[in-house]
């Protein structure tokens, strides 16, 4: 069958079952985007390449499948570099398809000529520049094999015009031995000698702390974690890339740790004497001062990237693989080593011989557990008639929305509240963006979120800087009938940063100040197509949600006004030992 | 122009495909690591190139440069090697302040060092000389007093020596026995 270089490009993403790409067309694009016009894919209409990238991220989020989005050459494909360095620092699953100017004129400086592969070298997992249409089948495979496999991560496919024009033998490669990928061999399986070693240290420990990362969802181990914490007894913390990993109102949940994790979770990493590592990767804003961090542990690390082994700390035993078969394979080191099984066997029936049966009691660490929770909990206070809290927001939203909401953040203050306040108890729930820290991700990712989900409610809770980054979005979501709904925690301010300048910079304010009602958010909301509600006290709040709740065929936007000097805490400043968490804030502080 | 005490050389066998060289010498400015010298050419087999990179261990753990570079898509295998397990030669082109004067002292150094004049200008001369790096640093201490003008090392290639490459050559990818995690 001959096809054209753009019909056998589209018929390849049919081929890998994409539903739907994210996109804008442009010049270079133009020979992909006529056979879309024949294709069952979806086709949503961004309003700007980074809107894309973004909505991209959040459809792979919720549904683990690999979100595509396709822009034009030049600025289309470098307003999507953002998303590519977010998704890559998150390890998410994107494939984005660029236009590029005809292969003759490559180097020339031509119109909207922009070298994306040299570009985007360092924020994708893996990039392609096609020189030749018959080579496209067998690309888009190895793209989406890269991209889902392994760690995964983004990829970009450069697509030349005339490549896109050129004739080409349609086929289609139906095994990996097809693609052309000598050098990809991702790790799987942990070494089952270093196994082992892990369920002798496990067993040994008497302050364990499993340190739940970003890395068991992308490994479908959410199930897998909950079954070694409850048989171990070990409770868990989940980083703000795990929240929902691991359900929130469990027991052996503590929450988030790091610079604004709770105290218990933070201080229990401070005393433990094993940090069993699981698909996470010793951030900074986890560790703060490294060489601080959890200065009595042992460490198992457990990461499908070896390379990410060894990088930040030095742990005992490594092992390279996939957190699922993993974490199985320790379950079965453990219960051979004389771990009882409680769902077999009746209690004690550990032979009296085993290294289980020696294993240290965890009851007094587990006391010790609860006795911080009791003493420091994540606190705040909505006064009657008082600037409204954004806390209080998130508690409410939250208990007005149904378990297994799908909630969506910027980054910033608003989304480590989200984090702190949200009770998680379902993997996929959780969408924002973690390593990279990307301001503007969260209206477009939402969007992203609603399109693979479309049978859950998706809250998103935003920020007024975040949201007058990437808000045209919601055009988007109007005209494709997309309801997401947005609770903006309007501060006037980039909160985090006025945070930071009120703490470290002696209260100078230095361009952080951006005005309640300037834009009008409610106006916005109206001209883009969406509901628009204002709520400016705590009575208003419920109301508000129910109202939102409410309205299932377009967008909702409420401009939530809250206190601008509310902070958030705990809080471990930048740099500083994780033993130097600052619970709250001093008496009179806040210039209030 | 002394080596670093504390370098180690990786071999990485590499598809020859546009823009790999890129990748790797990018993977290196971003993680911040040091490459000594690099050297770069086809191998037999056309579809793969081979690299061969002095890294300053100083600036990064081995470990860490090994597997960084080991996730780069084009990269098909890799090695490191102390410098005393490898072979290693590399290539010399200097040229020296030679007048008629001085012109026989810098011949019979040529001599010693097994080297060889490959140009003679009036008061110059270009000569080459091939071997370990370290011969090379010597001959290039000796030579520098008559005065250099231009000097070009290609930097190091090298390949594990062949009595012990059963048993100590680490390569990261297939060899977990090696490299546990």
């Amino acid at each position: 069958m001959r096809l054209t270089g753009a019909q056998a490009l589209i018929k390849s993403l049919e081929m890998k079952d994409v539903e739907v790409i994210f996109g804008l067309p442009g010049g270079a694009i133009l020979p992909v985007y006529d056979p879309i016009l024949d294709s069952p894919i979806r086709h949503i209409l961004v309003r700007h390449e980074q809107g894309a990238g973004h909505m991209a991220e959040g459809y792979a989020h919720v549904t683990g499948r690999p979100g595509v989005a396709m822009v034009t050459s030049g600025p289309g494909a470098t307003n999507i570099v953002t998303p590519l360095a977010d998704a890559a620092m998150d390890s998410i699953p994107i494939v984005v398809i660029t236009g590029q100017v005809a292969t003759g004129s490559i180097g020339t400086d031509a119109f909207q000529e922009c070298p994306i592969t040299g570009v985007t070298m360092d924020v994708t997992k893996h990039n392609w520049l096609v020189t030749d249409a018959q080579d496209i089948p067998r690309i888009v495979a190895e793209a989406f094999e890269v991209a889902t496999t392994g760690r995964p991560g983004p990829v970009l496919v450069d697509v030349p015009k005339d490549v896109a024009n050129a004739q080409m033998n349609w086929y289609w490669p139906s095994s990996a031995a097809e693609l052309d990928l000598p050098g990809y061999h991702p790790a799987t399986e942990g070494d089952p000698r270093e196994v082992r070693e892990a369920a002798k240290l496990i067993l040994r420990a008497s302050r364990p702390v499993i340190y739940a990362g970003g890395g068991i969802l992308k490994a479908h181990a959410a199930d897998e974690l909950k079954e070694l914490a409850q048989r171990t007894g070990i409770p868990v913390v989940t980083t703000l890339m795990a929240r929902g990993a691991f359900p929130d109102s469990h027991p052996l949940a503590l929450g988030m740790p790091g610079m604004h994790g709770n105290y218990t979770a933070v201080t229990a990493i401070q005393h433990a004497d094993l940090l069993v590592a699981l698909g996470a990767r010793f951030d900074d804003r986890v560790t703060g001062k490294v060489d601080a961090f959890a200065p009595e542990a042992k460490v198992i690390h457990v990461d499908v990237d070896p390379a990410e082994l060894g990088k930040v700390r030095q742990a005992e035993v490594q092992i390279a693989g996939d957190a699922r078969r993993v974490i199985a394979e320790l379950l079965k080191s453990l219960e051979a080593l004389g771990l009882a099984d409680p769902a077999k066997e009746e209690a004690g029936a550990a032979a009296s011989d085993s290294p289980a049966s020696v294993r240290p009691d965890l009851g007094p660490w587990m006391e010790q557990i609860r006795a911080w929770q009791k003493q420091f909990p994540l606190t705040y206070r909505q006064e009657e008639g008082g600037a409204l809290k954004p806390q209080y927001v998130v508690e409410t939203l939250r208990d007005m929305t149904p378990d297994d909401t799908i909630l969506v953040s910027g980054v910033g203050q608003h989304q480590m509240w989200a984090s702190q306040y949200w009770r998680f108890d379902y993997p996929y729930t959780w969408v924002n963006s973690g390593g990279a820290g990307t301001m503007g991700f969260a209206v477009p990712a939402s969007i992203g979120a609603k399109v693979g989900r479309p049978g859950k409610m998706v809250w998103t809770i935003d920020g007024d800087g975040c949201f007058q980054m990437t808000a045209q979005e919601l055009v988007t979501a109007s005209a494709e009938r997309i309801p997401v709904k947005i609770a903006i925690l309007n501060n006037a301010y980039l909160g985090m940063v006025r945070q930071w300048q009120e703490l470290f910079y002696e209260e100078r304010y230095s361009e952080v100040y951006l005005s309640p009602d300037l834009p009008d958010y409610v106006k916005w909301a109206e001209a883009m197509g969406a509901v628009g509600i204002r709520v400016e006290s705590a009575e208003e709040v419920a109301p508000a949600i129910e109202k939102a709740n409410g309205v299932d065929d377009r967008p909702v936007v409420v401009d939530f006004r809250t206190d601008a000097f509310e902070k958030v805490y705990p809080m471990v400043p930048a740099g500083a030992s994780n033993d130097d968490i600052i619970v709250g804030p001093t008496e009179g502080e806040g210039g209030r | 122009m002394k080596a670093p005490v504390r370098h180690h050389i990786v071999f990485a066998r590499v598809e020859n495909k546009a823009g790999v060289l890129a990748r790797v010498a990018g993977l290196f400015s971003r993680r911040g690591f040091n490459i000594y010298s690099l050297a770069v050419a086809p191998t037999h087999d056309e579809r793969f190139s081979r690299i061969t990179i002095v890294v300053d261990v100083e600036s990064a753990p081995l470990d860490q440069i090994v597997r960084q570079l080991d996730k780069l898509v084009n990269v098909v295998e890799i090695a490191e090697l102390a410098p005393e397990e490898a072979t290693e030669r590399e290539l010399l082109l200097a040229t020296v302040h030679a007048t008629p004067a001085d012109r026989g002292q810098v011949i019979a150094l040529v001599g010693v060092f097994e080297g060889t004049i490959v140009d003679v200008g009036l008061d110059a001369m270009t000569v080459l000389l091939a071997g370990p790096p370290s011969k090379l640093d010597d001959f290039e201490a000796l030579i520098r007093p008559f005065g250099i003008t231009e000097l070009q090392r290609t930097g190091r290639v090298a390949l594990p020596k062949l009595t012990r490459r059963a048993a100590r050559l680490r390569a990261v990818r297939g060899g977990e026995d090696d490299e546990a995690g």
